[in-house]
């Protein structure tokens, strides 16, 4: 017994040893980590907003409908960054206004939003001449095929979002908690609800180069979802949720690397196994708690 | 009698086909406790929201401090019917007090200096200073409305309104609740809507009951004679404008 252990004991060290010295070799691997890293922390400050505000569903909407953008840019042969981001950002503001002006319809316009904007994309990319083999990592994502100059569009768009966050804090706030008050107090509502949503957009772009759309509403709300299970005020959430996405995309590329599985769903493997043990210990934990308190 | 803060002309309002407020008249002289009551549906808490400027009546004209409802709003302070936010969003009970000091000072970044002490002054006031760094999900019932009297007092207001300030909480609470509001009516006038006839007309100047229709006028009647032969001297006048 003893020895089996010791036996698996040295395997794993081998293979991080492997990692880590693939990892001073190729460039993809680091530029795959970095990657990993900015992602994490758009994704840990906007994840908080949509787990409070409870919005899933919104930034799913979002998320999906970036592959219409990435088919035309790919159609019309501009960058799929660029085409992904004007996608998102049209889909957040439509979205956002069937949310102020058509709430009774509300899920049924986004889920068809959710469903037009993938329709659209799967069009142009069939129509795209001698170019369909990439559809599964625009889907599924594929951190380790980013080219370094991306790093920098990336680093970018995390700038936007944390600059627009510290700026307003106290309006993104107070329109999430309340948002009658945050009207009568003057703050304009409908300009800062819009905003967000458009931050939520630069988000999601961010995390489907890092895990593919289908998979970004995940990476969104599972580590803000653990946080929210240990701090109770959002800009800790913000902080640990960061983390906390650091640490999965590590692990994620780490491990897919060794076991040469795709890396995106790897990572979401991993934060949603996170996810339900720290929803499990949590609870256990305030249990614990009204024992003793009792 | 000193000048209106809010003056209400020939005011109605309507959802869709149901009419909901119809003709009402009100004047609030400055420095009043005024208990607005009347049974559920009676156009309280629509009243209340025209009043900040929330819903624009089809008919009718709404002063506060002589200018139109939104343009007053710096000036008023507002207690919701609780709850209208989720208990378990994460914000401590000092982060809910300081949004009252939003729409003043500067748009960027955080609260200034001076909004940090007027939040410590509001919560000393209303006696939730130790529960400043407390999550809000962990209060009482009593301890989040004090909270909640707080942010609007943070608003530093000239005005202030309350929708059903004790719905929720037990009648020790609510009578200490009613305590603070009699004690800062000494600096501002304050409108208060509730359904508990009885229990504020101890504390208010006047109590206006409001129905919707000229139908249900005369139970509104019967009411306001119902409270006077009741609780005598307490009430000083039951004023029905509709």
């Amino acid at each position: 017994m003893e020895r089996m252990f010791e036996w698996w004991h040295t395997d794993i060290d081998l293979n991080l040893m492997d990692f880590f010295s693939a990892l001073s070799q190729y460039d993809f691997l680091q530029t795959a980590l970095l990657a990993g890293l900015l992602a994490s922390i758009g994704c840990g400050v906007m994840g908080t907003y949509v787990v409070v505000k409870r919005i899933g569903y919104m930034a799913g909407g979002i998320s999906h409908s970036v592959l219409g953008g990435m088919g035309a840019a790919l159609f019309f042969g501009f960058s799929p960054t660029t085409g992904a981001l004007l996608a998102a950002i049209l889909a957040a503001l439509l979205i956002g206004w069937v949310k102020l002006n058509w709430h009774a319809q509300e899920d049924t316009l986004i889920g068809a939003l959710w469903a037009i904007g993938m329709s659209i994309g799967v069009i142009f990319i069939a129509r795209t001449p001698g170019y369909s083999t990439d559809l599964l990592s625009y889907l599924f994502g594929n951190i380790l095929l980013i080219p370094k100059p991306q790093l920098w569009q990336m680093a970018a768009l995390n700038i936007v979002v944390v600059l627009m966050v510290l700026a307003f804090y106290r309006q993104f706030m107070a329109v999430s908690f309340d948002e009658e008050f945050a009207r009568l107090r003057g703050v304009p509502v409908t300009l800062f609800y819009l905003l967000f949503l458009c931050l939520v957009a630069v988000t999601v772009v961010l995390l489907v180069q890092v895990v593919g759309l289908v998979l970004v509403i995940a990476l969104l709300t599972l580590p803000a979802a653990i946080a929210g299970h240990y701090v109770y005020t959002m800009g800790k959430m913000m902080v640990l949720a960061s983390l906390l996405g650091m640490l999965f995309t590590t692990l994620g590329i780490m491990v897919s690397y060794e076991l040469d599985l795709p890396p995106g769903a790897v990572i979401i493997l991993l934060a949603g196994i996170g996810y339900i043990l720290s929803a499990i210990s949590s609870r256990f934990l305030v249990q614990q708690q009204a024992r003793m308190d009792r | 009698m000193p000048e209106p803060v809010i003056e209400i002309r020939d005011l109605s309002f309507s959802y869709g086909s149901g009419t909901v407020l119809e003709h009402i008249e009100l004047d609030v002289p400055r420095g009043e406790f005024l208990g607005i009551v009347g049974p559920n549906a009676g156009g309280k808490s629509t009243l209340l929201k025209i009043m900040l400027g929330l819903l624009v009546p089809q008919s009718g004209r709404v002063r506060l401090l002589d200018r139109e409802p939104v343009a007053a709003r710096k000036d008023m302070g507002y207690v919701p019917q609780y709850p209208v936010f989720s208990r378990d969003f994460p914000v401590t009970a000092e982060q809910v007090v300081a949004m009252g000091r939003l729409g003043t000072g500067r748009l960027l970044g955080g609260y200034s200096k001076k909004d940090r002490l007027i939040v410590s002054r509001v919560m000393e006031e209303t006696e939730i200073a130790e529960l400043a760094r407390r999550r809000i999900e962990t209060l009482s019932g009593g301890q989040l409305q004090r909270v909640l009297v707080a942010r609007a007092l943070a608003c530093e207001p000239k005005i202030m309104f309350l929708d059903e300030p004790t719905a929720n909480i037990d009648m020790r609470v609510e009578n200490d609740i009613f305590d603070l509001l009699k004690l800062l009516n000494e600096r501002m006038t304050i409108i208060v809507v509730s359904h508990d006839v009885a229990f504020i007309s101890r504390y208010v100047d006047r109590v206006a009951c409001l129905n919707r229709t000229l139908l249900c006028h005369q139970t509104a009647d019967i009411d306001g004679h119902t409270i006077q032969e009741l609780y005598g001297e307490d009430v000083r006048m039951v004023a029905h404008r509709h």
